[in-house]
């Protein structure tokens, strides 16, 4: 195995509660490797401290064999690691267009150039289609992102992480909130990322999971009890009791 | 590579909104450059220095709408960046250096590094908090002023003269009049091209959505500190011509009352569009000119003016011309 990305003892504590836990965790490069856990498990937590976001209380995370612990975000994406979010965070009130193209020019840098004028940029113009079209959006260009239906947004979701041509992508449930029919779409389009983008997908939808997954880590308590493939994690005894039996005790209780 | 597409129509969004069209920057240049002329053949001198003030004011106004409307910094501390100009221009002329190619530039530098400053520990709060802190600094200078010796007191610095420009006499109000429209007019061209930048597309996006624009790998917060200071070292500009129009300089142009003055003119106007800081400014100085000579409680009147305005344009004056072109659009397709 080619690790791209490792996590070693990692622990954030908020007050007293630690939300992640000596966590540890070796993710493939090329692989998607799913997260999965109970509510309340910390795997937000720990996606917010991958992408830099949130500082951790100790260990280290190792990417590409660099440690990156103590960098910030706009740092750890120009080395290669960009998120997208649960709750659709894009620019409601830009166009398509607009919202990838400001994803496609933080990848090309220049942050402080004052003198030369973005209308026109074919660098720009180019990253911005090429982004729409890997998730479908390419016909879209110019709705405004208000007004485009919940399927869509995700899809645009996961193109704003694309856009920075990331090599490490974290997904934070992109099937959140969609219907069926969108969630099978978001399947295919992050089955056609395998190869080109390692992925951590966190996602509740098991179906997907296990469709999707090279690896699954099964994360409680801030602390990853289990790593392996799909079916082992679905035949392990202390994944059944501590996740997916908490699932149908649920169930019945319901 | 994907196809280029070419749209029929791009909407105006929030991130077009707020970019000049040239046409316009030379309609107004074209306007504000016969005003005076205009102005002395109906002899009525006292409106040349009246555009003087208007101009000045739309440039500090302008310089506080950078950091406000464009970059969703919202300060209440700018009259802090004006007086540190004005005062910097009044010190240094009571130390016998007079020349404006000295002067305007340090008053610039010196505001820009008290926004730099106030900047770096203002902007790690966000919304009511950065509104407190961006007003205690600017108290602090307040009373910085007030209470030192150098700085005048109570009675601030007073100007002998006003800066030398070689070959032009200031001291003659058409030619103050032409120095500070040249000098306002190299700042909006700066301003034009700062908001149409790659810098200036990221300030907006951060306006939008700080989160997505750090997400994607935006230095955010060394993008804000330079915003912040630009539109100090703008207000600092502004603040070195306001103490040559007034010959001198009060701590009055470094109270809270005065930053709120420029918030109200950028409000008006537009916050975020181009020319909002302009419009927002000449419509309240000549709204008070007007009705202070006909009323002695003008402030009433003005309040009242004020507050019709932004009753029917809630998001300025500027943004009239889309509601204007959206419903003529209504109509046109019914």
């Amino acid at each position: 195995m080619n690790p791209i990305l490792h996590v070693e003892h990692l622990v954030k504590r908020f007050g007293g509660l630690v939300a992640t836990n000596d966590c540890s965790l070796e993710v493939a490069s090329g692989e998607i490797h799913a997260l999965i856990g109970p509510n309340g498990a910390g795997k937000t937590t720990l996606l917010a401290q991958l992408s830099g976001e949130l500082a951790s209380n100790s260990g280290r995370i190792l990417f590409q064999g660099r440690d990156v612990t103590r960098l910030p975000v706009d740092k750890r994406v120009a080395a290669g690691m960009t998120r997208s979010y649960q709750i659709t965070t894009l620019f409601s009130k830009l166009t398509v267009r607009e919202n990838l193209a400001v994803a496609v020019q933080a990848r090309t840098g220049r942050f402080f150039d004052v003198f030369g004028t973005v209308a026109g940029d074919s660098d720009i113009e180019d990253g911005a289609a090429q982004a729409a079209e890997s998730v479908g959006l390419l016909d879209m260009m110019e709705r405004v992102v208000g007004t485009l239906s919940h399927g869509k947004q995700r899809a645009l979701e996961l193109g704003m992480a694309l856009a920075c041509k990331p090599k490490l992508l974290l997904l934070d449930e992109p099937m959140a909130g969609t219907d069926p029919e969108e969630s099978q779409r978001m399947g295919d389009l992050i089955h056609a990322l395998r190869g080109e983008h390692t992925v951590i997908l966190v996602e509740h939808d098991m179906d997907a999971v296990f469709r999707l997954a090279d690896r699954v880590s099964v994360l409680v308590a801030g602390h990853v009890i289990a790593t392996g493939a799909p079916e082992a994690i679905r035949a392990n005894p202390e994944v059944v009791k501590a996740y997916l039996g908490d699932e149908e005790d649920e169930k019945e209780a319901a | 590579m994907a196809p280029r597409l070419i749209p029929a129509h791009r909407p105006e969004t929030p991130l077009t909104a707020g970019l000049p069209g040239p046409w316009t920057a030379i309609a107004i240049a074209i306007v504000l450059a016969a005003y005076p002329l205009l102005m002395r053949e109906l002899g009525e001198d006292f409106y040349i220095t009246l555009g003087s003030r208007v101009l000045i004011l739309a440039l500090a106004a302008s310089a506080l709408n950078l950091a406000l409307g464009y970059g969703g910094m919202i300060s209440l501390g700018h009259a802090a960046f004006l007086g540190a100009g004005a005062y910097t221009v009044a010190a240094l002329a009571g130390q016998g250096i007079n020349s404006a190619w000295i002067a305007v530039p340090a008053a610039v530098a010196i505001a820009g590094l008290a926004a730099f400053l106030v900047g770096a520990v203002s902007l790690r709060t966000k919304g009511v908090y950065f509104i407190m802190i961006t007003l205690a600094f600017a108290q602090l200078f307040y009373y910085l002023a007030v209470s030192l010796p150098v700085f005048g007191g109570d009675d601030g610095l007073q100007l002998t003269e006003r800066s030398n420009v070689p070959g032009i006499k200031l001291e003659n109000d058409l030619a103050f009049y032409y120095f500070v429209l040249f000098t306002a007019g190299l700042a909006f061209v700066l301003l034009y091209r700062l908001v149409s930048s790659r810098f200036g597309r990221a300030l907006l996006a951060i306006r939008e959505n700080e989160r997505r624009v750090a997400a994607v790998g935006y230095p955010v917060f060394r993008l804000k500190l330079m915003a912040f200071t630009l539109s100090g070292g703008l207000a600092g500009l502004a603040g070195a011509l306001l103490a040559n129009l007034s010959m001198g300089v009060t701590p009055h142009t470094l109270a809270w009352q005065q930053s709120g003055l420029l918030m109200v003119m950028v409000v008006i106007g537009g916050s975020g569009y181009f020319w909002g800081g302009i419009t927002g400014a000449a419509i309240f100085l000549l709204l008070e000119e007007a009705v202070s000579t006909h009323t002695e409680h003008w402030n009433l009147v003005l309040g009242v003016l004020l507050l019709i305005i932004v009753m029917v344009a809630p998001n300025g004056v500027m943004s009239l011309r889309e509601r204007v072109i959206s419903q003529f659009r209504r109509k046109s397709t019914q």
